[in-house]
């Protein structure tokens, strides 16, 4: 395990990482010596034959049987080798151990929601413990994301109405960085014309912007007994504190703030300030009261009724937000006024 | 047959053929001024006018697309947004792939430089259909129409590639760029039928199919895979036009359609793809290596062979895109596995052209410094490209950097590496005129130096982790961005030295005579610019295409080292050796 | 123009001589002047029409393979939902899909005649045979028409136009995208063909074609053998399941 990384190379974190490292620097160093086969001789060619005064007549040499064949067997059964290795490292990491901790992941624009065994989330923080084989099983509720955390060597795509699995084992404690690289799209540009009017810092532009570029997030490798106090912590959620503070809490959490804002300002779906009891027009023409049963609604199947000027993006929160959890968020949207 | 009754110049009575070296002179009739006026351009269907209606057309599309580059590496500078918003990132990447992958690189040489050599080294007056070739050069107007359109129209951001479902639930102009797309395959088409029928019916007498120069040999095989590759590309266009109009379900993961479907599809063409621009541009290499060095082509037949087969097991490696997408470990490795047997002809391709060089004459003309940079940068590309057919490293590399570079060097450091090198190569031949060898040289330079900086460095961003189409990106990565957006100014700066000198050199060139590089491929036994009709009367073979060890000609005059040594009967080697038997030549000074 | 003694005059002022007199040089098999179709840069017209058809055989590959990735298609959503495919298929009108299926056969058959025709200078006989193909792929037309009407009346319908209720198993608007898809391609072609057909009538009552010279005709023939075998195609997959 090498936990600085390499010159090419991202930190080793994960049981599989150093034998695709391995590999990669067999490939890396076969390289260097082919390149500089070809590079070398055909500059030394270059140099030693180059044309000095008018072009003249050459040698008619066009064949050698031996060298011919020799650089055709040679690179044939280099590759054979990086073929047979790569595939073998590759069906090591696609079959899971039996005993594999099972997390479910779900990707959506532009958040990663984990849910852990026993009923605990977490966004964009996927915590798991150290030396224990983890199996994420992972789908979309949009479009195709990947989940890929680069110091694990591990990538897989999440796609919608479909599962994909993935599992890794990470021997140390560390928080490692998890990117989304399957190419997801970003905010629409009417979002954009608040933000610039909002006139920040050119830092603060930089978070504020919600795509793919930023769907990502990290895992956080901890001891067992950290995992389980993080479990016990997330099901005790809200407990000991009033409805709206939680609400608020899960306002940010669970990224409500990337398309509502709380302040009035222009957003991707409608402000929360003053949202409740308002009358919202839908974009069939009617109206509807923003009551309890519309917001409920509208968090667990958000294309029912679409406020009119929006466009109906927002994931559906079945299954990830309790009756509780919804609660508290409409009680904070009560305190914004 | 109007144009031949009316007898179309006066000329003086010849006189015998002079010994001695001339100064080249503009012949007075030649394809660009004869017949004169627009209107002898808009109906033309002269190969070589329409091969350079291509170029203009593509090269303004490759500054489009050039232009969206800098773009995109100026906003790349820093991790904070500079000038642009991430959707206007988006959208400038997007277009930036569509348009050099789509209007520049797969017409590029097939279309411009092909359309304008491919009769001329077979001795053909022109290509089977000349209509049709007209016609495929108006459907490439109306298709770049179309995606123009779409850009005026709100753009697009769904990435080159459409991948569903994102493109058929996203905003922007989506149908018309995918319908300018479908459009554009049917320009492919056209090119690929007229150059298949040309080669097999058009040869000159005596040029067998051993005997033809390896450009054509390239130009061949790329038009199989236009052929059969682009009508899948066509249909899947279509389905995916109508998901998007109609919601017809066959992506829609919703609705029981399969988006990962669609990724196979478009993969089976745009794989091919791949080699559409590059086959083309390893002919120009095969081509440019033997006539700057002045030697026999090492392994015609290997070389001729391996376009064939990279054609053939193109098709079944597309599965290579999708190693992280879900599909079954099966496919997986025998992707994995046919991805290898694929780069095994491009690597006796380099191999050959490295062997070509050995005991010739090399000279250092610009031509011959791109073929050198070609070797250079391909064989990265190549040799990257074994990262990712390995499929554990592949499972890292997917969708970072890594793959940016690598496609980089391939696509660019290859193919318009070769493109540009045959661009100076034809430059006299095209324009009857010399481009400015010094200026070349610093492009040359310019070229070289940025492009290695612009992408070599994305190899290490994306073995770190760094994904694709990120518009912002962790401060660890930010020297890395930055050296590579300086690269790509010094890249661009290249481009607009050789923009300059190029158009200068059309009119204010020194005249370059029939043969200024003293190469045996028939397009350098005519005028330059070649006449209206190519061959004014049936060209004969009387060397090799390759015979660079006992030929020697400058246009005028052709020189035998020794007439008595060359024979049929034991020559293997298929390509270069006389086509109507032994009783040909004199030897002349 | 300065000097004139180079060598390039000296071929240039053949190459004069050659397209006036289509004397034998240059061309080891001269041509003579050549029949008016005979186009300038084709040696001969045996070269032309070899061309023509190799030209359209390819052709006609990148068709079967337009049609070939939706028979891709079909064949992957049908591995998939076998059942749905076969009750889908259920409401397709078999008699409608077998008349079609006879009405084109006929119309190839028409078009062979016609070519037949043109072959042995009988051009009246070449356009009434061009007549009758056009006239039945204008009833194929029709029938599709009726057959879509059904479709569209009954709401069996691709995608999210989908409203039919009667029928059994899971995302039956597939079959019907797919069914939409293909018979809409191929119309589109039969439209192209007849217009292909209508370009040769008005060119063969212009007696343009003989014995000597008719490549378009047979071309046209060979796009519509083609259209035909498509159809042969879709019939049995579509209409025939189970």
């Amino acid at each position: 395990m090498n936990p600085n990384g390499t010159l090419f190379m991202p930190p080793q974190a994960s049981t599989s990482a150093a034998d695709v490292d391995g590999l990669f620097y067999f490939i890396y160093y076969a390289s260097i010596l082919f390149f500089l086969l070809v590079v070398g001789v055909s500059g030394y060619f270059a140099y030693v034959y180059r044309r000095q005064g008018a072009p003249k007549f050459t040698s008619g040499i066009a064949h050698n049987v031996q060298l011919e064949f020799t650089w055709t067997v040679i690179p044939t059964m280099l590759v054979f080798l990086v073929f047979v290795w790569g595939f073998g490292s590759y069906l090591n990491n696609s079959v899971a151990p039996k005993d594999a901790l099972q997390i479910k992941v779900t990707g959506q624009k532009w958040f990663w929601a984990f849910d852990y065994p026993g009923g605990s989330n977490s966004v964009d923080t996927l915590v798991v413990p150290a030396g224990k084989p983890v199996q994420l099983t992972m789908s979309s509720t949009d479009v195709i994301h990947s989940f890929y955390v680069p110091d694990f060597r591990m990538k897989q795509d999440v796609v919608p109405n479909r599962y994909s699995l993935l599992w890794f084992e990470a021997p140390n404690e560390g928080v490692y960085t998890l990117f989304c690289t399957e190419y997801c799209g970003a905010v629409t540009d009417t979002t954009e014309a608040t933000w610039k009017a909002d006139g920040q810092a050119k830092s603060a532009n930089k978070f504020k912007q919600k795509g793919h570029f930023n769907m990502g997030g990290v895992v956080k490798v901890v001891s067992t007994r950290q995992y389980e106090a993080f479990l016990e912590s997330s099901n005790k959620m809200g407990e000991g504190i009033s409805l709206e503070v939680y609400g608020e809490q899960l306002y940010n959490s669970k990224q409500c703030a990337t398309c509502h804002s709380v302040n009035g300002s222009a957003g991707n779906g409608p402000t929360w300030k003053g949202i409740y009891g308002r009358q919202e027009k839908i974009s069939d023409g009617t109206s509807v009261k923003a009551d309890d049963n519309y917001i409920r609604e509208s968090i667990l199947e958000p294309g029912a009724k679409v406020v009119a000027g929006y466009q109906n993006i927002m994931p559906t929160y079945q299954g990830q937000l309790k009756d509780k959890q919804i609660d508290a968020i409409i009680a904070y949207m009560k305190t914004i006024k | 047959m109007s144009i031949y009754t009316e007898p179309i110049r006066q000329t003086p009575a010849p006189t015998a053929r002079p010994t001695v070296r001339v100064k080249p002179v503009m012949p007075e009739h030649h394809y660009l001024n004869s017949p004169k006026g627009i209107m002898s351009w808009i109906y033309t269907v002269d190969h070589k006018r329409i091969g350079l209606m291509y170029f203009f057309a593509i090269m303004m599309f490759f500054t489009i697309g050039g232009i969206f580059a800098l773009l995109l590496r100026t906003e790349l500078l820093h991790p904070e947004r500079d000038f642009m918003t991430a959707r206007t990132y988006n959208q400038f990447f997007t277009l930036h792939g569509a348009i050099m992958v789509f209007l520049f690189i797969i017409p590029s040489i097939p279309a411009a430089l092909g359309n304008f050599v491919l009769p001329l080294m077979i001795g053909a007056k022109d290509v089977a259909f000349p209509k049709l070739n007209l016609a495929s050069w108006y459907v490439y107007v109306v298709g770049s129409l179309f995606a123009v359109f779409s850009i005026v129209t709100g753009g697009v951001e769904t990435g080159w590639t459409f991948y569903t479902p994102y493109s058929t639930t996203t905003n922007g102009s989506v149908i018309s760029m995918t319908l300018g797309v479908f459009i554009l395959g049917f320009s492919s088409i056209f090119t690929g039928i007229n150059f298949i029928v040309t080669v097999h019916k058009l040869r000159a007498p005596g040029m067998t199919f051993f005997k033809m120069p390896l450009m054509v040999w390239a130009l061949y095989a790329t038009a199989i895979i236009q052929v059969l590759a682009t009508p899948v590309l066509g249909i899947t266009m279509v389905l995916l036009i109508l998901e998007r109009a109609l919601g017809i379900g066959i992506f829609d993961p919703a609705m029981g359609g399969d988006p990962v479907l669609y990724q196979h599809f478009f993969w089976f063409y745009s794989h091919p793809a791949v080699y559409i621009m590059i086959l083309p541009g390893m002919g120009i290499i095969s081509e440019l290596i033997s006539a700057m060095s002045h030697k026999k082509i090492f392994g015609y037949t290997p070389i001729a062979y391996s376009s064939l087969g990279i054609a053939l097991i193109s098709f079944l490696v597309w599965g290579h895109h999708m190693f992280t997408s879900g599909q079954s470990e099966l496919s997986a490795t025998i992707f994995s596995f046919l991805t290898f047997l694929v780069g095994i002809p491009s690597g006796i391709k380099v191999f050959n052209w490295m062997a070509t060089l050995y005991k010739g004459s090399i000279s250092f003309a610009a031509p011959m410094l791109y073929t050198l940079t070609f070797m250079f940068t391909f064989t990265i590309g190549g040799l990257t490209g074994i990262f990712l057919g390995a499929l554990s490293v592949d499972i890292h590399l997917h969708d970072t950097y890594f793959v940016v570079a690598h496609f980089h060097y391939v696509m660019m450091g290859g193919t318009v590496m070769a493109f540009l090198g045959g661009i100076h190569y034809w430059w006299p031949k095209i324009w009857g005129r010399m481009y400015d060898e010094f200026w070349a040289k610093i492009a040359c330079a310019f070229v070289f130096v940025g492009f290695n900086m612009t992408f070599f460095t994305q190899f290490i961003l994306g073995s770190k982790g760094m994904p694709r189409r990120y518009y912002s990106y962790l401060d660890q990565y930010q020297p890395l961005h930055g050296f590579s957006s300086i690269g790509s100014y010094i890249l661009g700066l290249g481009f607009v030295v050789m923009a300059v000198y190029l158009i200068h050199s059309i009119r204010n060139g020194k005249i370059a005579g029939k043969n200024p590089w003293g190469a045996l491929t028939l397009e350098w036994t005519i005028s330059s610019p070649p006449p209206t009709h190519n061959f004014d009367e049936t060209p004969k073979l009387i060397y090799g295409a390759y015979d660079y060890d006992r030929v020697m000609t400058d246009g005028e005059n052709i020189t035998f080292k020794d007439v008595t040594t060359v024979s049929n009967g034991d020559d293997h080697n298929g390509n270069g050796h006389n086509g109507n038997g032994s009783k040909r030549a004199k030897i002349e000074n | 123009m300065n000097s004139p003694d180079t060598a390039e005059t000296v071929s240039v002022k053949t190459g004069d001589n050659d397209s006036h007199d289509h004397s034998a040089e240059g061309h080891g098999n001269g041509h003579g002047h050549g029949p008016a179709h005979l186009q300038h840069h084709f040696t001969d017209s045996e070269q032309q029409a070899d061309s023509a058809k190799l030209g359209m055989w390819v052709f006609l590959v990148t068709e079967i393979l337009l049609f070939g990735g939706l028979f891709c298609f079909y064949a992957i959503y049908r591995a998939w939902n076998p059942e749905m495919f076969y009750n889908a298929h259920k409401v397709l009108n078999v008699q409608l899909g077998a008349f079609n299926t006879v009405v084109l056969i006929t119309s190839s058959l028409t078009m062979a005649l016609a070519i037949r025709s043109v072959q042995m200078n009988k051009n009246t006989q070449a356009l009434i045979n061009m007549g009758i193909t056009i006239a039945l792929a204008g009833v194929f037309l029709v029938v599709k028409y009726f057959e879509y009407e059904h479709k569209f009346h009954e709401g069996q319908l691709p995608g999210r136009w989908y409203s039919y209720e009667g029928l059994q198993g899971t995302n039956p608007h597939i079959f019907f995208s797919i069914y939409f898809a293909a018979t809409g391609l191929h119309a589109i072609h039969i439209i192209l063909g007849m217009s292909f057909i209508a370009w040769v009538m008005v060119r063969t009552a212009k007696q343009e074609f003989s014995s000597i010279y008719y490549t378009p005709v047979e071309m046209a023939g060979l796009y519509w053998h083609l259209v035909d075998l498509i159809w042969i195609y879709l019939f049995p997959l579509l209409y025939l399941i189970g």
